[in-house]
């Protein structure tokens, strides 16, 4: 396959992916690495700087059409920030220090999971809940527009949700994704925190989170311009044509259907991995 | 008090967001100038990346990266728009510092400084080689 060619086609994916990653919410990030290892036979290093890259376009690119709605909470995002880019740097460290199979495995678990959180019902959070004394010292507490009203919410278990959300950084590091799911568990499962505040202020921490762990890869040299050029495009594109035919409703059959693909991705990378195919 | 900071809260939030996207757009821009000299002149090279090897260290040093990149190398001109790209969460934390100086807020002026050094450290590798 000449470059030119492989580019073409790595573009191409790369713009589905990013189109049905900004469609079902789900992001991009997870099913580019699949398809660049087991479909294009990439060395899965080179493909997770690559994924990397397009993780940190993503986000930046569709950080203006959130912030629009003006839900995000930037005090919870830069609080958590810490931690995610704490875990983004011990994330890379370990990729650098570990076998393409290990990785290969956890990335399958990965993938498995956070197709199941996607099925998921969304849990209506309790308005009452009582402020807890750390997160009303740090100001984490907000509210935000929701019909004509504003809706007011407490923030809850402030160290759990920070563990949690070092665990997210670490696997961003180590897998090149953004790792949206567990960001959005760890806010609105853990700390309470209503669904919609976190999945964009978690789309914000994304790109920093993932510019923390791109500072190492570039530096070992895992990020390859002629691969990270169409895929960075390819994604970049796609998600804002996503983000453009459908910003706030993410169609229910499309989620299921996107969440058994990435079932099945994970699937062959694990057995790769246990193998020692990769 | 609390209406004044929700509002600079959302003028914040609003010109953070444009600055991201113009960094998006500006990176992107670059990569695919990279790309056409790439493309013009390897893109009928074979394509191989089934085995592993560290980029040069041409392409994995700030300064290097730059200079290959005025040396109009399409590899150079890519990796320099990734660097961009790079750099706009870095920017977005820088921002928001000034952000909540201005509210007064100085709990998370330190918060943010704090990220912004973490990320200032995993950048080092790639400033200063070693």
């Amino acid at each position: 396959m000449t470059i030119l060619e492989f580019s073409l086609i790595v573009g191409a994916g790369s713009l589905v992916a990013g189109f049905l990653g900004a469609l079902t919410g789900l992001g991009g990030g997870v099913v580019l690495v699949p398809m660049l290892t087991l479909l294009l036979g990439v060395d899965i290093r080179y493909a997770i700087g690559a994924s990397l890259v397009s993780v940190i376009a993503t986000s930046s690119g569709a950080a203006a059409a959130y912030v629009k709605e003006g839900i995000s909470n930037i005090r919870v995002g830069m609080f958590l920030e810490v931690a995610t880019t704490l875990g983004a740097l011990a994330g890379a460290t370990l990729a650098t220090h570990i076998s393409s199979s290990k990785i290969s495995i956890v990335f399958g678990l990965v993938l498995i999971v956070s197709a199941f959180l996607s099925w998921r019902p969304q849990t209506k959070n309790d308005r009452n809940a009582a402020p807890d004394s750390l997160a009303t010292k740090l100001r984490l507490n907000g509210s935000y527009p929701e019909g004509d009203g504003v809706r007011s919410y407490n923030v809850q278990r402030v160290p759990l949700g920070w563990t949690l959300m070092f665990g997210a950084g670490t696997l961003s590091g180590l897998l090149g994704i953004g790792s949206g799911a567990m960001k959005v568990l760890a806010m609105d499962q853990a700390m309470k925190i209503p669904f919609k505040v976190s999945t964009t202020t978690s789309n914000f921490m994304i790109g920093v989170t993932a510019a923390a762990s791109a500072g190492i890869y570039l530096s070992r040299g895992y990020i390859d311009p002629g691969l990270s050029m169409p895929v960075m495009l390819g994604v970049l594109a796609g998600s804002l044509l996503g983000t453009k035919v459908l910003v706030k409703a993410h169609p229910k059959w499309l989620r299921r259907v996107f969440s058994i693909v990435i079932v099945a991705l994970g699937a062959e990378m694990l057995y790769k991995g246990i193998s020692g195919r990769i | 008090m609390a209406n004044h900071q929700s509002w600079t809260d959302r003028r914040m939030e609003s010109l953070i967001g444009n600055l991201l996207r113009a960094g998006v757009f500006f990176s992107a821009f670059i990569v695919v100038l990279g790309a056409a000299i790439y493309l013009i002149r390897h893109g009928r090279s074979p394509a191989d990346y089934s085995v592993f090897r560290s980029e040069p260290s041409n392409l994995r040093h700030v300064g290097a990266i730059f200079r290959e990149a005025l040396a109009l190398r399409g590899r150079g001109i890519i990796q320099l728009g990734l660097l961009f790209l790079i750099a706009t969460p870095v920017a977005r934390v820088a921002f928001s510092i000034f952000g909540f100086a201005e509210e007064k807020d100085r709990m998370y002026v330190i918060v943010a400084s704090i990220v912004l050094i973490i990320l200032a450290y995993s950048l080092i590798g790639s400033i200063w080689p070693v």
